[in-house]
């Protein structure tokens, strides 16, 4: 099993761990168009990361025209140039399948506010 | 031609040139010994015997280990023959992944997994009755043949039985890695039998 696992984390990329359910994050993709390559963005809301190792894959949703729009990202692709995360949001669950049913400001995810470090703020003070 | 004795370890995916995942066989392969080779003049045709992975000499029995002693190599647990070995190579020789580095494709050759005793739908693809809609007649075999000539059922005649455990090649598969620090083969798509279990990788007989 341990090989199976060495051959894998030839395969893992750095830096692909740093955004969490309900971010909504920038998809740095690159597309192959005839002979010629270009990144295209792609950003959305995380509403789930499935399996782990090389197949760990990421699901992006966003409104595109009024229409959501759901991406399937293998997260260890090399066609990933980066993933951006743009702000962070503070959800319960680690599927986020129920906004799929819900419109306008219901369908929001709250941004999350995270404690600034108290021990710094009292050695200053 | 030429091939070598190697172990399935497992499958996984790995990314290809185009950044699509693709299913892939792990093949781990063991150092493999030359440990005879047939020649026209000698034995009426060309072929290179390989051993592989190890075996204390007490467990080999004595006419086998007569084959080793021979040429004064080390005994081996797997010994294979493989035909019009086109690498060079001498006897005592320690072979590894390294040869599959242009290889393209391959053949490779297992023990396919034992599934007992199955029906003829499993077996033998027989397409069955209806599940319902007034059907009595389910996954039965049918019909073994005629009746009064030849009032016996022809040899050969697919019924159920025991299936897999037998030697099964998968033909034309894509060498999609070799990794000869590790000794690891990555393969292409599914190979027989089971982990840890013991095939021979061929360079392909139809595919370049």
């Amino acid at each position: 099993m341990d090989l199976i696992q060495a051959v894998e984390a030839d395969q893992l990329k750095e830096g692909r761990d740093n955004f969490r359910i309900g971010d909504t994050v920038k998809v740095h993709f690159s597309i192959v168009e005839g002979s010629n390559e270009r990144v295209q963005i792609y950003e959305g809301l995380v509403i789930a990361r499935k399996n782990s190792g090389v197949r760990q894959t990421v699901t992006v949703r966003k409104l595109s025209y009024g229409v959501g729009v759901e991406r399937v990202f293998p997260v260890h692709s090399p066609r990933i140039q980066k993933i951006e995360v743009t702000r962070r949001g503070r959800v319960r669950r680690s599927k986020l399948y129920y906004i799929r049913d819900r419109v306008g400001k219901r369908a929001k995810v709250k941004e999350l506010i995270q404690k600034r470090n108290r021990r710094k703020e009292s050695n200053e003070g | 031609m030429f091939g070598l004795i190697g172990k399935k370890v497992g499958m996984t995916q790995v990314f290809n040139d185009f950044g699509e995942l693709v299913p892939v066989t792990v093949i781990k392969v063991e150092p493999n010994l030359v440990v005879e080779q047939r020649t026209p003049d000698k034995n009426g045709y060309s072929a290179v015997v390989l051993g592989a992975f190890e075996i204390k000499p007490a467990r080999v029995s004595k006419p086998r280990l007569g084959q080793f002693e021979k040429h004064g190599v080390e005994a081996k647990r797997h010994v294979v023959e493989i035909r019009d070995f086109d690498r060079e190579c001498a006897i005592g020789d320690s072979l590894g992944v390294e040869l599959f580095t242009d290889a393209g494709f391959v053949d490779v050759i297992g023990t396919s997994k034992g599934k007992g005793f199955q029906g003829v739908m499993k077996r033998h693809n027989f397409s069955g009755g209806n599940k319902t809609h007034g059907s009595k007649f389910h996954r039965a075999g049918g019909s073994t043949g005629m009746a009064a000539w030849p009032s016996k059922v022809h040899k050969g005649t697919k019924m159920a039985g025991r299936m897999g455990g037998v030697q099964r090649t998968v033909q034309n598969l894509r060498v999609v890695g070799v990794d000869s620090e590790r000794q690891v083969l990555l393969v292409g798509g599914a190979v027989p039998g089971t982990k840890e279990g013991y095939i021979v990788v061929k360079t392909s007989k139809k595919k370049g």
